[in-house]
């Protein structure tokens, strides 16, 4: 089998080339070229997806694995898709995840369509997550063997009928297994850290490249409560996340919150902790990865960000476009732009950019914040 | 599918692997070996000239500024290679600098040009010179000297007289290429050289990627200042050379001892320049038949692929003759350049596109982009450029391959 490994330089991805390469496949490696040519030569941060430090590291594992190895310039199509949805998304109020828009216009489209191109049988990746099963003989995405290291949240926008065509290697066993072979192997990346910052991101910081593509999120404005008192002035939507305490600068002793972003009157909303919770949200465009739209009132479990937190869901409309969930334990800090993904058990059902969030403690008549 | 353990003998899996299809990093296994059409990216070193550098380094290694016996051997050979590079461009040997390579000739003779006139504060080139060329003059433009670019036409050429119309009173130096390394367009240089000339102003001609293939005789050409590169004509990497014309001034870029004139100070390469040499009397003897034959493969290589139906258009003059011989340039509009070549790799072709950068992918032609192609035709670029042993049977792998990468994409891409 042809197999293209997306290789960032990053222990995950090497391993997931080392593994299909001992089972006897043909694997080809690529990195794709998503940052500026400018800071090609400059940068050097540690970790991170950019930059000739993974090129280097990247090529050095391909070198040691006797594999042909590429790089795809693809900085047009990751600048109108993840960079321009970044921006916009900030502009609107929203807090985007790049990972999530990345992997499913680029990653998994863009670079998918490469592979196809190429006659390849597979993609792989160093993602954790799994491929398997289901009763019905249906292939199902399902969740990582190492909880902690799940990234079946980011990959929820994954078409399922690409599904037969991907490989996650790594996606059945723990980070320290993965560092463990990559030793044994003497890759030169087994011990280089996780990236933690998003990857088109350099030292200048996120808002700077909002700034660039969408100045009127830096823009500063009201800073509100519920009832729509100006309580203060923010520095531009873009440096606020809902569920946010730090950055608000307001007097008085009691604890304020952001509640909501409205960029309609470029306003930061604030208010209680109470007041940060979610009973309900809703996702107009959704991706399914079950072959049917499972039914309303069925419970199922939902993440509203990425990382290990997990919340009971019952879903309250449910259509091939999108659906909307209610949460009976109340959620906090459910963030339009943020991605929500439900699962049952371990298989992702389905998932899609959180829009509208109903709070749980109703704001007082008047107030103008989002709400279903 | 599920990560299995990976343990030594998996690694000993993945050596054997290696072992057996003879992969150094990777050509794919069970390929017949690859097939070369990159020699205008770098060509295979000629066995004459590897014998020659080889017997530098066992019996005459010593410096050739030495006074004693063994830097007289490395200097007398240094001298005959000089000998066999000004005969190839048929001037006197004192007006040759040796420098490392073509990047840094083209340097030399722009930057150094204009540091000889510092009151001139202009600086003309053609938009379709290499960027040795190109980005030394965006250099001089970042520390203020004004630069004119002159556009080709819809082939490639870059008109004399719109070369001409370019130059000022204060004009340092102006560049023209020989022949365009991408297309293959030969340019006018002997009528840009006239008519810089008789603006006072010197001309730079790249005969990077015309020496070995055309005829390249400086002082008819008329040029101030020809470069020309050891590893585009068999020659090794490491070595090329700026011909300087009677009376022509320039500042150098290194200082240190007087090699070359003092335009070139530090110690030669001498195996490199000595391989040069040897490579620059080959390319003069068999250039013509060399050259013909060149023509005839490209033609059929060409029309071969053209006549496949698989989406390919000709870029550059539609003259062979207007063109350096061996070269074919093609686009294939629409369909994605950097996979089309990582397909041909794959089958064993190996070719060229666009304009190489440091991370290994292909980056939008600044040739293509200043011909005016459209930018579907932009991103997928195809350079064939073949060398002398090429075959037909080699011709015959490339097409097959081409069509094959180029109609799969088709048939994926098809809505």
């Amino acid at each position: 089998m042809l197999v293209v490994v997306a290789m960032s330089g990053g222990v995950d991805s090497s391993v997931a080339a080392a593994l299909l390469r001992a089972e006897g496949h043909e694997v080809v490696g690529v990195t794709m070229q998503i940052w500026p040519d400018e800071g090609l030569l400059r940068s050097e941060r540690k970790g991170g997806c950019c930059a000739m430090g993974a090129v280097r590291d990247a090529r050095a594992v391909a070198t040691l694995l006797r594999i042909p190895y590429y790089v795809f310039q693809m900085r047009e199509e990751f600048e109108r898709h993840v960079i321009a949805h970044f921006a916009a998304s900030y502009a609107s109020g929203r807090t985007p995840n790049p990972c999530v828009a990345c992997n499913e216009h680029i990653k998994f489209r863009a670079l998918l369509q490469k592979a196809r191109r190429l006659g390849a049988d597979a993609l792989a990746t160093g993602h954790y997550a799994r491929i398997g099963r289901s009763a019905d003989g249906g292939l199902r995405l399902m969740r990582a063997t190492d909880r902690r290291k799940d990234q079946s949240y980011v990959l929820h926008p994954l078409r399922r009928e690409d599904l037969g065509y991907l490989r996650f290697p790594t996606g059945g066993m723990s980070k320290e297994e993965v560092r463990a072979r990559a030793r044994d192997m003497g890759l030169p990346v087994a011990d280089k850290p996780d990236s933690q910052e998003i990857c088109f991101v350099g030292p200048e910081g996120y808002a700077a490249v909002v700034a660039q593509h969408r100045p009127e999120a830096v823009e500063p404005g009201p800073i509100l409560d519920v009832d729509g008192r100006v309580l203060g002035r923010h520095g531009g939507l873009a440096q606020y996340t809902v569920g946010q305490r730090r950055g608000l600068g307001l007097p008085g002793p009691e604890a304020r919150f952001v509640v909501a972003l409205d960029p309609e009157r470029n306003a930061v909303v604030v208010g209680t902790a109470g007041q940060t919770y979610a009973s309900a949200c809703s996702v107009p465009r959704a991706n399914w990865l079950v072959p049917e739209v499972p039914a309303v009132t069925t419970r199922l479990t939902a993440k509203v960000r990425s990382g290990p937190a997990e919340h009971p869901a019952v879903l309250a409309a449910a259509g091939p476009d999108g659906f909307s969930v209610e949460f009976p334990e109340p959620v906090r800090a459910v963030t339009p732009g943020q991605g929500c993904v439900l699962y049952d058990g371990d298989e992702v059902v389905g998932g899609g950019e959180i829009d509208a969030v109903r709070r749980s403690v109703p704001a007082a008549a008047g107030a103008g914040a989002a709400a279903i | 599918m599920t990560g299995h353990p990976c343990t030594t003998s998996d690694h000993d899996a993945i050596d054997a692997l290696g072992r057996a299809s003879g992969a150094d990093a990777g050509t794919a296994p069970g390929s017949a070996g690859p097939v070369y059409l990159d020699h205008a990216a770098t060509t295979p070193v000629r066995p004459e000239a590897l014998a020659a550098m080889a017997e530098v380094y066992r019996s005459a290694w010593a410096n050739p500024s030495s006074v004693h016996a063994p830097g007289r051997r490395a200097r007398a050979l240094l001298e005959q290679a000089r000998r066999q590079v000004a005969d190839l461009l048929e001037v006197a040997p004192e007006r040759l600098v040796f420098t490392s390579g073509g990047t840094e000739a083209n340097n030399l003779a722009l930057l150094g040009a204009a540091g000889a006139a510092p009151a001139r504060r202009h600086v003309v080139v053609s938009a379709v010179e290499h960027h040795s060329v190109l980005d030394a003059a965006r250099s001089l433009e970042r520390s203020g000297y004004r630069l004119s670019v002159v556009p080709p036409d819809r082939e490639g050429r870059v008109a004399a007289a719109a070369l001409g119309a370019a130059l000022r009173d204060d004009t340092a130096v102006a560049a023209l290429m020989l022949a365009n390394n991408e297309v293959g367009t030969i340019q006018p240089v002997a009528a840009a050289a006239a008519g810089a000339a008789a603006r006072g102003v010197p001309l730079l001609v790249d005969a990077v990627a015309a020496a070995g293939k055309l005829p390249v005789h400086a002082p008819a050409l008329g040029a101030a200042f020809l470069t020309l590169s050891a590893h585009k004509l068999g020659g090794p990497q490491g070595a090329g050379a700026l011909y300087v014309a009677p009376g022509r001034e320039l500042a150098p870029l290194l200082h240190g001892g007087g090699q070359e004139r003092r335009w070139r100070p530090g110690t030669e390469n001498v195996a490199a320049i000595v391989g040069f040499g040897v490579a620059a009397e080959l390319a003069r003897r068999e250039l013509a038949d060399s050259a013909a034959r060149l023509r005839t493969l490209a033609r059929s290589l060409e029309a071969a692929i053209l006549g496949a139906g698989c989406g390919a258009v000709a870029t550059g003059p539609a003259d062979p003759e207007a063109r350096v011989p061996g070269l074919v340039s093609l686009a294939f509009p629409g369909l994605d350049g950097d996979a089309l070549l990582v397909a041909l790799d794959l089958q064993g072709v190996a070719a060229g596109a666009g304009a190489a950068c440091t991370s290994g992918s292909v980056l939008p032609s600044h040739v293509l982009t200043a011909m005016g192609l459209p930018g579907a035709a932009c991103r997928a670029p195809l350079r064939l450029s073949l060398g002398p042993e090429n075959s037909d049977a080699d011709v015959a792998r490339v097409v097959a391959a081409v069509a094959r990468a180029a109609r799969r994409q088709a048939a994926v891409d098809a809505p």
